[in-house]
């Protein structure tokens, strides 16, 4: 218990560090578009493959669920929307970023502490943490809710996909449901979980590559610590958020 | 000039860094050896701040570095260069961005000028054409002279090299030493540097210091090395049998 204060303690001493204004703004802005092109680009294609086999699982799963002649079949795109809209596209795609983007980002740190590239920074006078740590967070937080629009949208592509296939209801059936009782809010709701869930993933994988030690093996330790310790927090998070935007 | 009186530093209950006072003087090449594990490197980390002493003094020039917050230290940061034993080249830039790295974020210098400075240190260590290749590119002599020619590249007032000679062959080795004596002669540099080969310390240490479990408890010229009385030393100096060999013969 005390161990795990200390380690908190120490998380918030971090991003105090991380979140002082950047030495030179032209280095952030420099950084900023690396790691968005990283961390945020670079996931695009996995982020795309899921979503299109997800959206079309989804509409397999609630055709073959809505038996009942009584509820019309537009129901099946409504509920895919909600269901995408709603917990897929936010938490599913982040605990998937936490494993991607969250052992990318604590072995790339970790690493540079082991070799010591981080003290020659710091023997610089340069401020390691935040040059390394806040354009990660910062492309993260701000880009991946475009991601999770990009999801969404692939999500539903990925339901049409197998209706176009199967037959398994009309097209015009998939496009009433998806319209039906649209609420922006819930774009809303989905964007904040994304953009907290992608600044837990960098700052707890940043966190854990910044205090890697004992060589490769504690490298490795720091990257399944990170994957673990920012899942959990994605889910506690998705369940604060819910409760304080849904409830 | 650094001056450090009474220097100690603990992990825990280890008592790493016992009362170390010693003076570095500009244009001279002060080597520190001392077997692996004796406090070499904590001390030297301790010099540039990047371990803080529990106790004791680190003075540059007339500023007491150790007192000085982190952003209170950059100034001295500026002017002091170092190179790691294992060259901590940045693995996500070139040669060039490398030696350029300190310049961006210290100067106000035009492209030109910091392309002109970046070419002018890889030819000082005797680099050419490498300005686009990346630290893997390289082999273990090669970083350490992009090492050195980052750490020189603010112009610094003082030279830090921990073990800069390790992994590296008999010849490669004597080149780097050379390079750093050289530079630290021209340019009127305070050089501390770090090693565990005798061979430096007879190719380039003007004054020795001799850490044993983390005392300082030798200090002289590299003549005096090989005739001194100091026990620990002598266990240190002819460690090897071609060493000891080498003193009967000398008598």
């Amino acid at each position: 218990m005390k161990k795990s204060l200390e380690l908190i303690g120490q998380y918030f001493i971090l991003m105090k560090v991380v979140f002082s204004t950047p030495d030179k703004k032209r280095i952030f802005w420099k950084q900023f578009f690396i790691d968005a092109e990283k961390l945020v680009l670079n996931s695009i294609p996995i982020v795309a493959v899921i979503s299109v086999f997800i959206g079309a699982v989804l509409v397999i799963q609630t055709a073959y669920n809505i038996e009942s002649p009584l509820i019309p079949k537009m129901y099946v795109g409504y509920m895919t929307r909600e269901s995408l809209i709603l917990e897929f596209c936010s938490t599913m795609i982040a605990l998937i970023l936490a494993g991607k983007v969250g052992s990318n980002i604590s072995s790339e740190i970790g690493s540079m502490r082991i070799s010591e590239q981080i003290d020659a920074m710091e023997m610089m006078g340069i401020n390691s943490a935040n040059y390394l740590i806040l354009p990660k967070i910062a492309a993260a937080t701000i880009l991946n809710p475009l991601l999770m629009l990009m999801s969404f949208v692939l999500g539903l592509f990925g339901g049409a996909m197998i209706i176009k296939f199967t037959g398994i209801i009309t097209m015009g059936q998939y496009t009433e449901g998806l319209q039906y009782a649209f609420r922006f809010y819930y774009f809303v709701y989905s964007m904040v979980k994304m953009a907290t869930f992608s600044f837990l993933i960098t700052s707890i994988s940043s966190f854990y590559g910044y205090y890697a030690a004992d060589g490769s093996l504690g490298v490795g330790r720091s990257s399944t610590k990170a994957i673990v310790v920012s899942s959990v927090s994605i889910l506690v998070a998705n369940l604060v958020i819910t409760q304080l935007m849904l409830n | 000039m650094i001056q450090v009186n009474n220097l100690n530093k603990y992990f825990g209950e280890k008592h790493v860094l016992k009362d170390i006072s010693i003076t570095y003087k500009p244009g001279e090449c002060s080597l520190i050896i001392g077997a692996s594990g004796s406090g070499k490197t904590v001390f030297l980390k301790s010099l540039v701040g990047l371990l803080t002493p529990d106790s004791g003094e680190i003075w540059y020039e007339k500023i007491q570095f150790n007192a000085l917050s982190f952003k209170e230290q950059r100034s001295i940061r500026k002017e002091i260069g170092m190179l790691f034993q294992g060259s901590a080249l940045f693995d996500f830039a070139t040669v060039e961005e490398n030696v350029r790295f300190p310049m961006d974020f210290f100067t106000t210098w035009s492209d030109k000028e910091k392309l002109d400075r970046v070419n002018f240190c890889l030819e000082r260590v005797n680099l050419k054409n490498v300005n686009k290749l990346f630290p893997n590119e390289l082999s273990g002599g090669m970083q350490k002279r992009v090492g050195i020619a980052r750490a020189i590249a603010l112009n610094p007032k003082y030279l830090f090299c921990d073990e800069p000679n390790s992994g590296l062959d008999p010849h490669t080795s004597i080149l780097i030493d050379q390079l750093i004596s050289e530079i630290t002669k021209e340019y009127n540099i305070t050089t501390v540097v770090n090693t565990h080969d005798m061979n430096s310390v007879m190719e380039i240490g003007d004054t020795v210091g001799f850490i044993h479990q983390g005392k300082l408890v030798w200090e002289g010229d590299k003549e005096n090395v090989l005739t001194s009385d100091c026990e620990e030393l002598n266990n240190f100096v002819f460690a090897s049998r071609m060493a000891k060999k080498m003193k009967e013969m000398m008598g």
